[in-house]
């Protein structure tokens, strides 16, 4: 992508990236590297330094928000399974990801790992793999069996990629990812201090397009951004601060967020959770599987998918709404997603216990009407400005 | 087909008083279970809840600590008619109606103090959830936040997309083995810390032999069914065998059981009787409804329609592979290995890669169709049904019906349409036997 000089002209940039369920920016990598894999990862964390480090692209794949009409999958998955699983399916089953020689699904849920069995049958000529990241993380043996699982994959990234990986090629790929994370660390800080300066919205465009666009053009994005961020105008206005949670798996639409911030600041979020889910930097030395397993198990953010007695997933909400400053909390889930709304349960009750305000709604990538939405967030929002008034 | 399943079964002179045993003992052992847990609430003891894919039975029972099956409490809610009750008061909690079944009547009979139209459950003092279902975890997560209780998550890695078949000798398999080793013996100090009690090796010998003695039965059990007319019915006698296989794993009362229950069905087999009159044999993928379990079966046997097995009887009864076997000589080595193997082809593609396991049982238990039940609110066992259905069709010529409904909730049983659609299954299946596309088609596999 070219450098755009002004923050809109790379929102709009960012904005044409995300919404095309074309995926040109992988097309325009492979246009420039002939002969060059792609590894497609399903939500929620994937370790995508192993990918970059045998020289392939990675790319997230979640779904395909309403820009594509499920049609084949439907007739592939039940009824009552969440969109994501079937509009990323659909993406497959029409052809629009035949670039990709690896697809990983972490089994973060009963919905995903059925739907690798679904992927293997119908796509033969793609190598699906499921990697699997512990759930009995406080275990001393999860370490030496995620670095090992990590290797793993790593040979399954060797065989797409016709190279292997080696130490000094993965620690150079730690660095640019850390560098990534770092940004957007950054990114979420300005859109928490100074919302006014960039929205929710804004921030997640940003973001979402680092999913598929390689990373080195996606740090380079982040950091002109970071820099005109400062002298963008933007004035402060009476808003809420609120905290939007339920966005890690099943993405929700950019309007109904865009219905959120006009009404509110939403200050934190755990949207696409799993770009930044490695809260710190892992280290450039030592031995760098064990290095990525370690920040896996030790140096990470919480989501409803990943068990984990020292995180409790609802005093982590009310930490981040704590550390947000903010007043209240949307608490959404995707349609049918089980852990999500069996979580949304826990926060409730955690946020009732806290006197934290908040506003429960049930979202759908797809969906594309927003009036009672809207009319909800409202009501909510004015509701607690008299409150506080 | 072979006619003679029971080789070696006693002569009638012998058998005759078994028939009625399952039924009988089933009954009598179920009781039992309700009495003790009753009994453990009613003294504080320290209670497991555990779940079917993975309860880690053997284990448990080194330490005394009873075990409780919330599945088969939520499913018995149902099944004695009382789910909605349950449902209702977890949704009242505010969880959604697209929520596991399951999780949802447990919740509500924890929220209605733990009573259960059979007896009582204890408070739980530890939760062991697998990975075999996700929501197995999330479930355990509400016990944590109600009770503050333990929770140990058990990973079996398992199967990971790709290949069908674990191969033994590979690092990966290697590495899988060596970490589930080394949660067992977390487990162990965990168990010692709570009760206070040494870990005692050779119990968990005699436990891992019990289980070794059941799956043997157990096996005996589902080969019966090959003979036509299928002596038992997988959705009837099938919840007795389920319930009894977990509660009583590692147990020697278990394993007697279905060495009984074989010989009952040898003796069925002697003595003509059938389930019913039967015309099709059919393989129920999925789990029944419970909420209307008799209507269930009903709608197939009115047309002649037997349930000759399902992959609910695998998956949920003890994930006994086909080589299910401890070697009691390395012990916790050995369970390592052997959760591994049974949450690879017990638990993980009975539920995720079905196609191969299903189509060699079409093939070994002479099934005309298959009934694929998506139940609403399980993903675990419903996701890729539709897809399933359709491999099978269009690779192995298997007829197959998608119905949908739920595991306990009678809301979701809307019985004009699932007649309707079972009627024109067996009605298509009707078809195939008179042009014998059956029969070509098995010889074909
Ligand atoms: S949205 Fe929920 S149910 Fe769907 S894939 Fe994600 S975690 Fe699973
Ligand atoms: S989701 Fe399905 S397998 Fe999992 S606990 Fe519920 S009913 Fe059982």
């Amino acid at each position: 992508m070219a450098s755009a000089h002004s923050v809109d002209a790379i929102l709009e940039d960012c904005r044409a990236l995300v919404e095309d369920p074309g995926f040109p920016a992988v097309h325009r990598w492979l246009e420039a590297n002939p002969g060059g894999k792609v590894l497609g990862h399903f939500q929620v964390y994937f370790p995508e330094e192993i990918p970059h480090a045998a020289g392939m692209l990675p790319v997230k794949i979640l779904g395909a928000g309403s820009a594509v009409q499920i049609r084949k999958a439907d007739a592939r998955i039940a009824a009552f399974v969440c969109s994501i699983i079937r509009s990323s399916l659909e993406l497959a089953l029409t052809g629009r990801l035949d670039f990709l020689s690896v697809f990983v699904t972490p089994p973060i849920c009963d919905a995903a790992r059925n739907a690798c069995g679904v992927w293997v049958r119908n796509l033969p000529q793609l190598n699906c793999q499921m990697l699997y990241l512990p759930q009995n993380v406080t275990s001393p043996h999860a370490l030496p069996y995620l670095r090992d699982e990590y290797r793993r994959i790593a040979g399954v990234v060797e065989e797409a990629a016709g190279r292997p990986i080696t130490e000094d090629a993965l620690r150079r790929s730690v660095a640019l990812f850390n560098e990534n994370r770092r940004l957007l660390r950054e990114l979420h800080r300005v859109k928490r201090e100074t919302p006014w300066l960039l929205s929710a919205v804004e921030a997640y465009t940003l973001v979402r397009a680092g999913g598929v666009m390689p990373r080195e053009e996606h740090n380079v994005l982040l950091r002109e951004v970071l820099d005109l961020l400062p002298q963008r105008p933007g004035k402060r206005q009476d808003k809420i601060r609120v905290v939007f949670e339920g966005g890690y798996c099943e993405q929700p639409p950019a309007d109904l967020l865009a219905v959120i911030q006009d009404a509110c600041y939403i200050v934190d979020d755990d949207l696409l959770i799993g770009l930044r889910w490695l809260t710190e930097d892992v280290p450039a030395g030592g031995e760098p599987f064990a290095n990525l397993a370690a920040a896996y198990l030790d140096g990470s953010t919480y989501s409803p998918v990943q068990h984990d007695p020292r995180k409790p997933k609802s005093e982590m909400l009310l930490r981040r709404i704590r550390e947000a400053k903010a007043e209240a909390a949307i608490v959404a889930a995707p349609k049918m997603c089980e852990p999500g709304l069996e979580e949304q349960v826990n926060h409730i009750r955690a946020l009732e216990g806290a006197g934290i305000p908040h506003l429960v709604m049930e979202f759908e990538e797809k969906m594309t009407v927003f009036e009672q939405m809207r009319m909800e967030v409202e009501t909510f929002a004015e509701s607690l400005l008299l409150d506080f008034a | 087909m072979s006619k003679d399943a029971g080789p070696g079964g006693p002569t009638m002179a012998e058998t005759t008083t078994r028939i009625g045993f399952i039924r009988n003992e089933g009954r009598r052992l179920m009781d039992r279970w309700w009495q003790e847990m009753t009994a453990a609430d009613a003294a504080g003891r320290p209670t497991a809840y555990v779940f079917v894919m993975g309860s880690l039975d053997e284990i448990l029972r080194v330490f005394d600590l009873p075990i409780n099956c919330p599945e088969i409490t939520s499913l018995q809610t149902a099944v004695r008619g009382r789910s909605l009750e349950y449902l209702q008061t977890a949704e009242g909690y505010g969880y959604s109606p697209d929520i596991c079944g399951y999780v949802k009547a447990d919740v509500g009979l924890q929220l209605k103090d733990r009573r259960h139209p059979n007896g009582t459950v204890p408070k739980p003092a530890l939760a062991i959830a697998t990975n075999m279902c996700n929501t197995y975890i999330k479930w355990a997560e509400i016990w944590e936040q109600m009770y503050h209780c333990p929770v140990f998550v058990l990973d079996l890695p398992a199967w990971r997309g790709g290949d069908a078949a674990p191969r033994l000798d590979s690092d990966a398999f290697r590495n899988d083995r060596r970490y589930v080793e080394g949660q067992l013996r977390d487990l162990i100090g965990l168990c010692e810390r709570l009760t206070g009690r040494r870990f005692d090796i050779d119990r968990l010998r005699e436990a891992m032999a019990e289980v070794n003695r059941m799956a043997a039965a157990y096996h005996a059990v589902l080969a019966l069914n090959r003979h036509r007319p299928a002596p038992f019915s997988a959705i009837r006698e099938g919840i007795v065998f389920q319930g009894i296989s977990n509660l009583y794993r590692g147990a020697p009362e278990g394993s007697r059981f279905f060495e009984g229950a074989a010989e009952e069905l040898r003796e069925r087999i002697h003595l003509g009787m059938g389930t019913l009159n039967e015309k099709y044999r059919l393989l129920l993928t999925g789990t029944t409804c419970y909420a209307a379990l008799k209507r269930f079966a009903e709608l197939f046997e009115e047309w002649g329609g037997v349930f000759v097995h399902s992959t609910y009887m695998v998956f949920a009864g003890g994930g006994f592979a086909s080589d299910f076997a401890y070697d009691v000589s390395r012990p916790i080595e050995s369970l390592a290995e052997t959760l591994l193997l049974s949450a690879w082809r017990g638990f993980s593609t009975p539920m995720f890669y079905a196609q191969d396991w299903l189509a060699e049982t079409v093939r070994d238990w002479s099934v005309d169709g298959i009934c694929f039940h998506g139940v609403k609110s399980c993903r675990t066992t419903s996701t890729g049904l539709p897809d399933v259905r359709e491999w099978l069709r269009t690779h192995f010529d298997i007829p197959g019906l998608f119905i949908q409904s739920d595991l306990v909730d009678p809301r979701m049983w809307s019985d004009a349409q699932l007649k309707n659609r079972i009627d024109a299954f067996i009605e298509s299946l009707a078809g195939r036997r008179a042009t014998g596309s059956n029969e070509a088609a098995n010889a074909a596999r």
